[in-house]
C-alpha cells in the first residue's frame, strides 16, 4: 500500500532552465512533492486523532467506561484464558480454511463443466451455491450444530467444535466457490480452445491452461476470505465451543467487567490485521507485475 | 462530605416520612425515579417461570414479579404506576446511565459484581442443582465424586457455572451456552450429561421443559453464607436504602415467606448431594 506521494499519474511540469536531464528534474519534483504530502498527512493526522482522543475522554462516564473495559488487572486476570480459548480458534481456522479451500474450487469446477452430459453436477453446484449463501451462517450453526447431534445417527461425532467447523466450511465453500468461478470466467475463452486445439482434454486444458490462471486472478479475494473468516470462528461460541470470545464473555457476566472482550479483540486484530497488510501487498505486487511499460 | 451532612440535615427536618437506613427519605415524592411518578422495573425477555409466569413480568404471577409489587407497594406504587423494561442481563451492568429504577433477574450477588453495580439485600437463598435424563449416567449421582465424572454444561455468566468450575471441578471443563434453552438443547443432543442451574429453575425444567428428565439433586452450599439472588441498582442509586427498608418489612411480616412459598414451594426436597 502507498501511504504517502503523489498520485502515479501526475504529469510533471517543466520548472525553467536546468542543467539536469528531464527524468532527474521529474524524480526531484516527485521528491518534493512527497515530502510535502507525507508532512501534510501527518499533520493532519494528528489534528485528526487529537480530537478524536479528546472527544472520549471529556466524556462524564469516561472513568466508569475506563474501568469496564480498560482495566489493567481484570486484563491480568482473564489474558490465561483468552488466549487459550484464541488457540482454539486458531486451529479451527486453519483446519477449515484448508477444507474450504479444497472443497470451494471442486465446485467451482463443476460448475464450469462445459457439455450438457455434465448438466446434472452443473445443477448441484448452483443449487447449493444458491441455497447455502441464503442461510446466515449463524442459523446454519445452530441447526446443524444442535439438530444434527440430536439425531442420535450411529458414528456422527456430536462435539461441538466439529460442527463448527462443518458450518463454516459448508458456509464458506459456497462464497469461496463463487471467486474461484469469478477467477475461472476471468480466463480468456480463447486460451481454452487454443488448449483444446492441442488436443487436451476438457480435464487437462482446466488442469494446465485455465486454473493456474484463474486462481491467480483471484488471489486477493481468497486472502480476503480468509481475513473475513478468521474473525466468523467466534461465533461457535454459541454451540458452546470455548474460544476467545465465549471465555470473554464468561469473565464478563462474573465479574461485570468487559476487559475480557478487549483483550479477544486484540488477539484478533494481532492476526488479522497482518493478513490485510499482506493482501494489499501481494495485490499491489502482482499489479505492477502485470502492468508493463508504466513508471513505477 | 459536607452535601451529605446538609443531606442528613434535610432529611432529618422533613417532618412525617419514613426515613431510610441511607439517611434518604423514602417518601413516594422524594424518591430519584427514572420516570418520575412511576417505578420502572427491568427484567430479561423471555422471563420464565417460576420467576415470571406467561412471559408477562405485569400480571404479579411468579415469584420475582410478586416481589417486586409487593415492594412497590411498601414503596407507595400502586401495580398501574409500576412500568417494565426489558433488560437483557448483559445490558444489566453495562457503563452508563440505567434506564430502570431495579433489575430483577435472578441476579446473585457476589462481591466481584457489587464493585460495578449497587444490589439489594438477598430476597431469595439460592441452591445449585443438576438436571439429567432419567436415562443418562448422570441420573445416579449421589456424591460430588461422581457429578465430577460427568460432562456438565451451564449458562454464561451464572453462578452455577462458577459453582461447576471451583466446586465440582468436573474431569471435563464444563460447556458453556447462550441461555439455558441451548444448554437444553445441547442435552438432548447428547453433548452433555447434565445442566446446572438453581434448584427453582431445574424443578421448572424437569417437570415442564425436559420430557423424561428430573432433578437429580441440589448442591450443598459454600461457605457459610448462602448465594443469594437481589435486585440491581445503578451504583449509588440512593433508591436502594428504601428498597431495603420495604424487604425488610416483608421479611418480618412473613409476606415474602408466603410468596415464596406460593410459587417455589415445589423446589423443596430434591436429595442433596454429598460431597
Amino acid at each position: 500500500m502507498r501511504l504517502f506521494g503523489p498520485p502515479r499519474d501526475v504529469e510533471p511540469t517543466s520548472r525553467g532552465w536546468s542543467s539536469r536531464s528531464l527524468p532527474q528534474r521529474w524524480r526531484d519534483l516527485r521528491a518534493q512533492e512527497g515530502a510535502r504530502a507525507a508532512l501534510i498527512a501527518m499533520g493532519s493526522t494528528v489534528v485528526f486523532f487529537t480530537i478524536v482522543i479528546w472527544a472520549v475522554l471529556s466524556s462524564p462516564t469516561w472513568p466508569k467506561v475506563q474501568k469496564q473495559f480498560f482495566s489493567g488487572a481484570h486484563f491480568a486476570k482473564v489474558w490465561p484464558d483468552v488466549l487459550a480459548g484464541f488457540w482454539l480458534d486458531v486451529k479451527m481456522f486453519l483446519v477449515a480454511e484448508a477444507l474450504i479451500l479444497i472443497i470451494s474450487l471442486i465446485i467451482a469446477v463443476m460448475r464450469s463443466l462445459h457439455g450438457p452430459v455434465y448438466f446434472p453436477l452443473r445443477i448441484l453446484a448452483v443449487g447449493y451455491t444458491d441455497l447455502i449463501r441464503g442461510i446466515p451462517l449463524l442459523l446454519l450453526l445452530l441447526l446443524l450444530g444442535f439438530g444434527v447431534p440430536a439425531l442420535g445417527l450411529h458414528g456422527v461425532p456430536s462435539s461441538p467444535v466439529f460442527w463448527a467447523v462443518a458450518s463454516l466450511v459448508i458456509s464458506y465453500s459456497a462464497y469461496t466457490a463463487e471467486v474461484y468461478r469469478a477467477g475461472i470466467d476471468s480466463v480468456h475463452p480463447s486460451q481454452r480452445a487454443a488448449a483444446r486445439s492441442l488436443a487436451l482434454s476438457q480435464g487437462q486444458s482446466l488442469r494446465y491452461v485455465v486454473l493456474p490462471q484463474a486462481v491467480r486472478n483471484v488471489i486477493p479475494p481468497l486472502l480476503n476470505g480468509f481475513v473475513s473468516l478468521q474473525k466468523d470462528v467466534a461465533l461457535v461460541s454459541i454451540l458452546g465451543a470455548r474460544e476467545a470470545v465465549r471465555e470473554a464473555q464468561i469473565y464478563a457476566a462474573l465479574n461485570f467487567n468487559n476487559t475480557g472482550l478487549v483483550a479477544a479483540a486484540l488477539l484478533f486484530l494481532a492476526v488479522s490485521v497482518p493478513l490485510a497488510r499482506f493482501t494489499d501487498w501481494y495485490a499491489e505486487r502482482d499489479r505492477r507485475r502485470r502492468s508493463s511499460g508504466m513508471l513505477v | 462530605m459536607f452535601v451529605a451532612v446538609l443531606a442528613m440535615v434535610i432529611a432529618a427536618c422533613s417532618s412525617g416520612t419514613t426515613a431510610g437506613s441511607g439517611g434518604t427519605s423514602c417518601a413516594k415524592g422524594d424518591l430519584r425515579l427514572v420516570t418520575p411518578g412511576v417505578l420502572t422495573i427491568g427484567t430479561d425477555d423471555p422471563a420464565f417461570p417460576p420467576w415470571f409466569e406467561e412471559n408477562d413480568p405485569s400480571n404479579g404471577k411468579g415469584f420475582e414479579s410478586a416481589v417486586a409489587y409487593a415492594v412497590a407497594k411498601e414503596l407507595g406504587f400502586s401495580p398501574d404506576e409500576v412500568t417494565w423494561v426489558v433488560v437483557p442481563f448483559n445490558n444489566s451492568y453495562q457503563p452508563g446511565e440505567k434506564n430502570f429504577d431495579f433489575d430483577i433477574n435472578q441476579i446473585s450477588i457476589t462481591p466481584e459484581r457489587a464493585q460495578v453495580v449497587d444490589f439489594s439485600d438477598g430476597y431469595y437463598n439460592v441452591n445449585q442443582a443438576l438436571v439429567a435424563f432419567d436415562t443418562s449416567p448422570a441420573a445416579s449421582a449421589k456424591t460430588m465424586a461422581d457429578v465430577k465424572k460427568l460432562k456438565l454444561g451451564a449458562q454464561i455468566g451464572t453462578t452455577s457455572l462458577q459453582y461447576i468450575e471451583n466446586e465440582i471441578k468436573p474431569d471435563t471443563e464444563p460447556f458453556v451456552y447462550d441461555t439455558n434453552n441451548d444448554a437444553k438443547l445441547a442435552m438432548e443432543a447428547g453433548q452433555i450429561d447434565g445442566i446446572v442451574v438453581d434448584l427453582p429453575t431445574a424443578f421448572y425444567i424437569s417437570a415442564v421443559e425436559i420430557e423424561g428428565s428430573s432433578v437429580v439433586g441440589q448442591f450443598p452450599s459454600v461457605g457459610d453464607n448462602p448465594e443469594q439472588f437481589g435486585m440491581l441498582f445503578q451504583k449509588d442509586n440512593p433508591l436502594r436504602a428504601c428498597v431495603n427498608d420495604a424487604l425488610q418489612k416483608l421479611k418480618d411480616n412473613g409476606e415474602l415467606a408466603g410468596i415464596e412459598k406460593q410459587w417455589l414451594s415445589d423446589a423443596t426436597g430434591a436429595p442433596v448431594i454429598t460431597p
